[in-house]
């Protein structure tokens, strides 16, 4: 008993799902950047005296402003699938060359910055113009392209370092430029916030930066696209050498001098830094966040070591292990996270069932089997693929929903002539009918869409609110179920499960967990709102006759609950049908004030006992192929009529399953009822003695009322 | 026309225009101390093909070139016979290249990176942990080894025979070994190399363990030649010379063509060119940007005469 109570508590409040739900975020990408850079800070914070003292932040701060700008260039290169190692030399070539505009040349010091982005720019626009035109390989051509530019830096050193050091030149901007603040925040800091939200909104929000990522996720899709692919490529490098100049102004500003050892090793540390953020190599996935991320992470790191007083060789030391490091875990992480996720995010809970009625033909129970469903008329025999719901109009037409994402339409009053009535996509499940003779129909994947007389389709709804504590994003509908219209238009809908799509069901049902959830949306206001969640695959849904209150049954739950929607109980639920012998689908309205409803599949013992046992299906489905996952049985199903007060009243059976394996749904019209399953190539028709031979769907729903 | 052939006949044209113009170039002794002054180059050059026509790279070889040797010598000036000094040198470059390996073909880090990575790591532990002076010195008990750099062999000097000699040894090791064949078929198509029973991991192990080794060797020639080490020659564009060398020759950097000739070509046109610029006085800094612009005309000459095709350009094809 204890041990049953610890398992049930432990399923119950301990959030295993939310494991492979967390997983599953973008931002895992970058916990390990976050977490070293925690780690690093953390580090020298505790061990370097005055780390985080305003004059060291300053400085340390001045330069990842600089060294941050490089970095964005580099990772915008990157994002269109290439690589610029250029940048420690053009850095050094926009230094020296602010240098000689302002000291010796005498400009101004904003046409000095702006002719120093342009030699950044010009040396971009040659890298662009031979990798992007002329399609040479951007490692080896920026590699060509370091070595040159870094010999023209040497020369023009040769030539003017020593004017440079005896020129002296007074400019209060070109000081703010290099050691002024604003608003406390370092200059060069400035520069790079504004850099970087611009090349943010770029990236992520302007035509220019998703063919930038469309071009370094696949160059051959992106130039089969009709994207200019040449000239983007080309632009990113005008770019990097553009944001390259203006660190190498702000540089020259900053420190107004130059050496044969400036910018040396600076494209290392750069691709370090957009390695290190989480921008992959290759293009396409990456953001300016995690350049961001990456230039604090090794700034800090060289600073910190260098303040540290480790010596000679200790900063570079400390890069490279942190690049191996870094790298090797971003390769293992994003290989094994898919891996994990799939192991880890079925999350089995505990489910404990009323036990199960007598189904055996002998007994008095209402549910005994019997084979009155064996011999029913079969309609459309192949032509149809599993019809999951079936619905007729006031002119006695069948449709039934059909995989391939149709809606089939049998015309009265012999059914022979079959037409598509309408092709919706995605998984059409339950459907009802409106005043206006519309089809309302749940699309597994899709949401809620309306079918009208004129045989258009058009969305109703798609969103819902998302809940505040929920991990994944559950604003989406995945799994839209079953519906019904109540008289004021409101349509009310199941969505079984907003952990999985359709493909996957059997995983939600060996959670067992409450994954679903009922949904209202009113046509009026075109709003939706989520009215109950937490329900064990909710599926059929029906208004009751009175149309006070709306009946909805909870598959795994085995049981059909009743949600009000007016009078004393208004918004609550209680249970209506509890401990079926089966898994309830659809419900429907019958004749004479009852209801149906469809029983896909019998409980079993060992079904049964498998819920109760969270720890059994975990292990089931780490170790085992989903294939040979235990399975709920709906081999043999049945169809329930109960009245409003919960009394079931008879049940219809093929005990053999060869007629209507799996009835997911049926419909009563003029003392007919007709039959649907989910994996059934056929649609069923059986006479029901004692039905109201007059009754239909539609006038129940929406004839006038006496 | 490929790009071997348009280097072999920039470097045949540039021979010609040389001999031509300029005085004593064609001499016995200025050819040796061309080829000379290129062959720890053309060795490294080697080295860097066997990795790069296996679609890998490695950036770290110049740094294990200068931090091994380095070392080797600094242990022999702390009294350490030069022999185990020169094993331990050997050990800790191997031991650089061996974790290269495992780190690409085992953890698969890409190859560029796990590389760079390493490049800076070498240098960083041996300056910080192995070897405090930027320039080591060959101590006196070492003069054995001069020959190394320095020794002429049949009248021609023995860094050059070398280059002949591990220029043999890498043709022979990939025509004519198992393992080298497979290095083409893994640069050709890894997937394919590898679903056919190619042992990839252990052939990238391998590979790296042998540019660490070739690393070492060409370090030692370097330091015996100049009796010294400059280690700050691993944070200088060396490597680039390196890959230079190698790609210049026509050996694609998506791997599974080209061979030891074409390294051979593209360091001949290296040296030749930097020989006839030495001679012509024209200064180091202008040699520099010269030659990188021979190099871009080289490479831009190959890219029209082979255009790379939208449709067929890999991704990721940096």
């Amino acid at each position: 008993m204890i041990a049953d109570l610890i398992t049930r508590l432990r399923y119950r409040y301990f959030p295993d799902h939310m494991v492979g739900e967390v997983l599953g975020k973008r931002w895992m990408d970058n916990t390990i950047p976050v977490l070293l850079l925690v780690a690093i800070l953390s580090y020298f914070v505790a061990t370097i005296p005055n780390f985080v003292s305003f004059g060291n932040l300053s400085d340390t701060s001045r330069q990842i402003g600089e060294f941050g700008l490089i970095v964005i260039g580099m990772t915008i290169v990157m994002l269109g699938g290439g690589i610029d190692l250029s940048v420690g030399s053009t850095f050094a070539l926009a230094n020296i060359t602010a240098l000689i505009l302002f000291n010796l040349a005498g400009w101004p010091p904003e046409a000095v910055v702006a002719g120093t982005m342009g030699v950044g720019a010009l040396v971009g626009l040659i890298n662009g113009l031979l990798i992007g035109y002329l399609r040479l390989r951007a490692f080896l051509t920026t590699l060509v392209m370091l070595t040159l530019v870094r010999a023209v830096v040497t020369l023009l050193l040769q030539m003017y370092q020593v004017q440079i050091a005896s020129s002296f030149v007074e400019s209060d901007l070109w000081d703010f430029i290099g050691t002024g603040s604003v608003l406390g925040l370092p200059f060069s800091v400035v520069v790079l916030i504004v850099v970087a939200a611009s090349a943010h909104i770029v990236i992520s929000r302007l035509r220019i930066g998703w063919r930038v990522m469309a071009v370094g996720g696949s160059r051959r899709s992106a130039y089969n696209a009709g994207i200019p692919v040449r000239f983007t490529v080309c632009l990113t490098y005008v770019v990097s050498g553009l944001l390259t100049g203006c660190a190498g102004a702000l540089y020259a500003s900053r420190l107004s001098g130059a050496g044969p050892d400036t910018g040396l090793g600076l494209e290392l540390a750069a691709v370090t830094a957009a390695l290190l953020g989480g921008n992959s190599i290759g293009g396409g996935h990456g953001s300016v966040a995690k350049a961001l991320m990456g230039a604090i992470i090794v700034s800090l790191l060289t600073n910190g070591l260098v303040r540290l007083g480790l010596g000679n060789g200790s900063s570079q030391m400390a890069v490279g292990i942190v690049l191996l490091l870094a790298i090797s875990i971003n390769v293992r992480w994003s290989k094994w996270r898919h891996k994990l996720q799939s192991k880890v995010y079925m999350s089995p809970a505990y489910l404990a069932l009323p036990p199960d009625p007598e189904i055996d033909p002998n007994s008095a129970s209402p549910y005994a089997m019997n084979d009155r469903l064996r011999d029913v008329e079969v309609i459309g025999l192949g032509e149809v693929d599993g019809p999951e719901d079936v619905i007729l109009d006031a002119d006695g037409n069948i449709y039934c929903s059909a995989r391939q994402g149709d809606i089939v339409r049998f015309l009265a009053p012999d059914y022979r002539r079959r037409e598509v009535y309408a092709h919706v996509g995605g998984r059409p499940l339950g459907m009802a009918i409106d005043k206006d003779e519309s089809l309302v129909v749940c699309i597994a994947g899709m949401g809620l869409y309306r079918v009208d007389k004129g045989r258009n389709t058009r969305k109703l709804t798609a969103e819902t609110n998302r809940s505040r504590l929920s991990v994944i994003d559950d604003s989406r509908m995945r799994l839209a179920d079953d519906l019904d219209i109540a008289p004021d238009g409101k349509i009310y809908f199941s969505e079984a499960t907003i952990r999985y799509g359709i493909e996957e069901w059997v995983a939600d049902a060996l959670e067992g967990r409450g994954n679903g959830r009922l949904i209202r949306y009113d046509p009026a206001t075109d709003t939706t709102r989520t009215i109950k969640r937490g329900l064990l695959f909710a599926n059929g849904m029906c208004v009751a006759h009175d149309n006070k209150s709306v009946l909805f049954a909870e598959t795994w739950g085995c049981r059909i609950s009743r949600y009000w929607l007016e009078g004393p109980k208004q918004d609550t639920t209680e249970i209506v049908l509890d401990g079926l012998p089966g898994y309830p689908d659809n419900i429907n309205r019958g004749s004479r004030g009852t209801y149906w409803v469809a029983l896909a599949g019998t409980r079993t013992p060992s079904y049964d006992l498998a819920m109760t046992m969270p720890a059994f299906r975990r292990r089931m489905a780490r170790r085992v192929a989903s294939v040979e996952w235990l399975f709920p049985n709906v081999n043999v199903g049945c169809v329930v009529r109960f009245d409003a007060a919960g009394r079931v009243l008879e049940s219809l059976w093929d005990s053999a399953g060869e007629n209507h394996p799996t009835i997911t749904s049926m419909r009563e019209h003029r003392g007919y009822l007709y039959i649907g399953g989910v994996t059934n190539n056929r649609v069923g028709r059986i006479e029901i003695p004692d039905a109201d031979p007059e009754w239909t769907g539609p006038a129940s729903y929406w004839a006038k009322r006496p | 026309m490929n790009q071997e052939k348009i280097v072999l006949l920039i470097a045949i044209v540039l021979f010609c225009a040389f001999s031509l113009f300029l005085n004593g170039f064609t001499s016995a002794g200025n050819l040796l101390t061309l080829v000379r002054g290129v062959s720890t180059l053309g060795i490294l050059g080697v080295g860097m093909a066997i990795l790069i026509i296996g679609r890998g790279i490695d950036l770290a070889i110049v740094a294990i070139y200068a931090m091994s040797a380095g070392w080797t010598l600094h242990l022999a000036n702390g009294g350490i016979p030069i022999a185990l000094a020169m094993l331990i040198g050997y050990l800790f470059a191997l031991s650089a290249g061996v974790i290269n390996g495992v780190l690409i073909a085992y953890v698969e880090v890409p190859a560029l990176f796990a590389t760079l990575g390493m490049a800076s790591f070498v240098y960083g532990f041996a300056r910080y942990a192995l070897v405090p002076l930027y320039v080591v010195y060959m101590p006196e008990a070492a003069s054995g080894i001069a020959w190394i750099g320095n020794g002429f062999m049949f009248g021609v000097p023995v860094p050059i025979l070398f280059f002949a000699f591990v220029s043999l040894l890498g043709f022979a090791f990939l025509h004519f070994t198992k393992p080298g064949r497979f290095v083409y078929a893994m640069g050709d198509n890894f997937a394919a190399a590898r679903m056919s029973g190619a042992p990839v991991r252990p052939m990238i192990v391998l590979q790296y363990a042998i540019s660490a080794t070739i690393a070492y060797l060409a370090g030692m020639i370097t330091a015996t030649a100049v009796a010294s080490m400059n280690t700050n020659i691993a944070n200088s564009s060396m490597i680039y010379d390196v890959i230079l060398v190698v790609v210049l020759g026509g050996i694609g950097l998506s791997g599974g063509r080209g061979g030891v000739r074409n390294v051979v070509v593209g360091t001949l046109l290296i040296g030749i060119l930097l020989n006839g610029m030495t001679i012509m006085d024209i200064q180091y800094t202008l040699q520099d940007v010269i030659r990188s612009l021979v190099l871009l005309i080289a490479i831009v000459i190959d890219s029209l005469v082979n255009p790379r095709d939208e449709q067929t350009a890999q991704q990721g094809d940096i």
